[in-house]
């Protein structure tokens, strides 16, 4: 029951912050708007038990990520662009794709509907050992590599950013 | 009420894809375009999640963390391009950039 109203609130938070930050004019505003949707992504992924993305999400996104999206905007003068006109020519093309693509999998999935009942977590699973243990378990003993190549990926992306961003001397 | 099922995190997970995907091809500005990217990894993580807790297994939630740290290499290089676009271009309408347009 409580869960219930837990999941339509975030999911409130989510879809309306992600439909404000694509309508706004403000890129401020639609920074906020995405912080919003973000910390309902968090609260969703906290409703299914998964708490350790839930402080990733929180930690990573909202004071990572979006520092670094409000610290461009301050960098960039957007003054200019809140002025012209916001939406590209092709914007019905657009719509009439991305309405396409979700109209099939919205069937595809109101047609799997029967095999989705949320699966009961057993108390031994769920009890013994806590969400973040059993996601260390697996990620240093199956999943090492994929996570040493992601600190690769990382140190790429950070020189490259730094090198890409830097000013010509 | 009905009780909360994977198929309402899935048909979440559809409106915040859409949602993402209709900012990125519609509006002009980059900073916009890059924001609406997050919002569609974001969809896919809930997806990850919602099939970890359906099939009680954390191999999804392993993934979303692999997402999350792709979604934070790619905001990283993409708005350093950002800055070194506007510092030469002067703009950050993705529609004025057309210098490879034929």
């Amino acid at each position: 029951m409580l869960d219930t109203v837990f999941f339509y609130f975030f999911a409130l938070l989510t879809v309306g912050g992600g439909v404000l930050t694509i309508t706004r004019r403000n890129a401020i505003h639609s920074a906020v708007s995405l912080i919003v949707s973000l910390i309902g992504v968090a609260g969703l992924f906290l409703l299914q038990q998964a708490e350790f993305l839930f402080a990733v999400q929180i930690v990573l996104y909202v004071g990572g990520i979006m520092v670094l999206f409000l610290f461009v905007i301050m960098l960039v003068n957007l003054d200019e662009s809140a002025r012209v006109r916001q939406f590209n020519k092709q914007w019905w093309l657009a719509l009439a794709c991305v309405a396409a693509v979700t109209g099939e999998l919205l069937f595809f999935v109101s047609k799997g509907t029967g095999g989705f009942r949320l699966a009961e977590t057993t108390a031994a699973a769920a009890g013994k050992v806590g969400n973040t243990e059993r996601i260390a378990d697996v990620l240093f003993s199956q999943y090492l590599l994929p996570f040493e190549l992601a600190s690769v990926l990382l140190l790429a992306a950070v020189i490259g950013s730094v090198f890409v961003a830097r000013k010509k001397v | 009420m009905h009780p909360i099922t994977t198929v309402h995190y899935l048909a979440l997970s559809v409106a915040l894809l859409a949602i993402g995907t209709i900012g990125v091809l519609t509006r002009r500005n980059i900073v916009i375009i890059l924001m609406s990217i997050e919002l569609i990894l974001n969809a896919v993580n809930i997806n990850l999640v919602a099939f970890s807790r359906h099939f009680n297994s954390v191999d999804g939630q392993v993934f979303a963390i692999f997402v999350i740290t792709v979604a934070v290499a790619e905001a990283a290089v993409g708005l350093g391009i950002l800055i070194a676009l506007f510092r030469n271009k002067e703009t950050v309408q993705a529609d004025e950039i057309e210098i490879l347009k034929w």
